[in-house]
């Protein structure tokens, strides 16, 4: 028994270390936005871009990136507040994780990328290898790389 | 037992959500419907042309069905996200078009992408005879 306690104590410990990690994010939870966004890539979590860029990629899903991606409208107004709601300057982010995010994007900028916010250049430029943004195809495919994502994990 | 009862909901819930299990039509059926929109027979040869060819007026990363569906309908495809797709050939795919909301959908979407506009009654009824045809 006391063989078993020793590592799950460890386990134990370990996981809020975990959860405070820096490159922990929320993933979506909210199931409209999950079932729609997850059809084409990853539903990103909101909380990687600010309200007003939200506001500005669900506004034109007709011309989204290159593509037509309209969904009904019900689900788009359901998904706009969703991810307006959790976004980086919703103030449901510690104040630490929100300032890095937003770090380099002033007022009058709406990122309309998450891969063109300044932390994630720096977090990828130089430190990604042409072979594997071969094997990613598109900055969008986090999972590629980053084979934890989808649960919020964003570490190597 | 409450949390049985509760997955079980939810999964019920969820089913009409997931993509193309409405089984409420088929292939065989849209492409009798399209054609007669369009007063044709659906011609597999026609719609292997449109299937292949380069369009204009549609996005500059998306000339053509193949952009995404590659050239073998028979074969996975894979988005710009780098997402895969499934094949869109019938005899290896029997999913496909059994959903009507589905496939007006990504029919919606994916002929605006690539050609700027709606495909026409003919083009879908062509194109589903190619891809019932292989």
């Amino acid at each position: 028994m006391k063989r078993l306690i020793a590592p799950l104590a460890l386990a134990l410990a370990a996981l809020p270390l975990a959860a405070f990690a820096q490159d922990r994010m929320a993933p979506v939870t909210d199931p409209t936005t999950l079932t729609d966004c997850t059809e084409c890539h990853m539903a990103f979590p909101a909380g990687f871009l600010p309200a007003r860029s939200w506001q500005a990629v669900m506004a034109d899903l007709k011309n989204h990136f290159g593509e037509n991606a309209s969904i009904s409208e019900e689900n788009r107004l359901k998904i706009t507040a969703y991810l307006v709601a959790n976004a980086t300057d919703s103030g449901i982010l510690k104040a630490r994780t929100t300032s890095r995010i937003l770090n380099g994007i002033t007022a009058d900028m709406t990122p309309l990328r998450i891969s063109d916010m300044s932390w994630w250049k720096r977090e990828h430029n130089g430190e990604v290898s042409q072979a594997e943004w071969d094997r990613a195809k598109s900055p969008a495919n986090c999972v590629a790389c980053h084979r934890d994502a989808e649960r919020g994990y964003f570490e190597d | 037992m409450n949390r049985l009862v509760f997955t079980l909901a939810a999964l019920l819930a969820a089913a009409p959500a997931m993509a193309q299990d409405a089984n409420d039509t088929n292939a065989a059926a849209l492409i009798a419907k399209f054609a007669a929109e369009a007063g044709i027979t659906a011609d597999a040869e026609a719609g292997k042309a449109f299937f292949l060819a380069n369009q204009a007026g549609g996005g500059a990363d998306t000339p053509s069905c193949t952009s995404c569906h590659t050239a073998d309908p028979r074969a996975m495809g894979e988005a710009r996200t780098g997402k895969p797709i499934e094949p869109m050939a019938l005899s290896v795919n029997p999913k496909r078009f059994t959903d009507t909301a589905f496939v007006d959908k990504w029919f919606g979407r994916n002929c605006d992408s690539v050609l700027g506009r709606e495909c026409t009654s003919a083009e879908k009824a062509n194109v589903l005879a190619y891809y019932s045809s292989l």
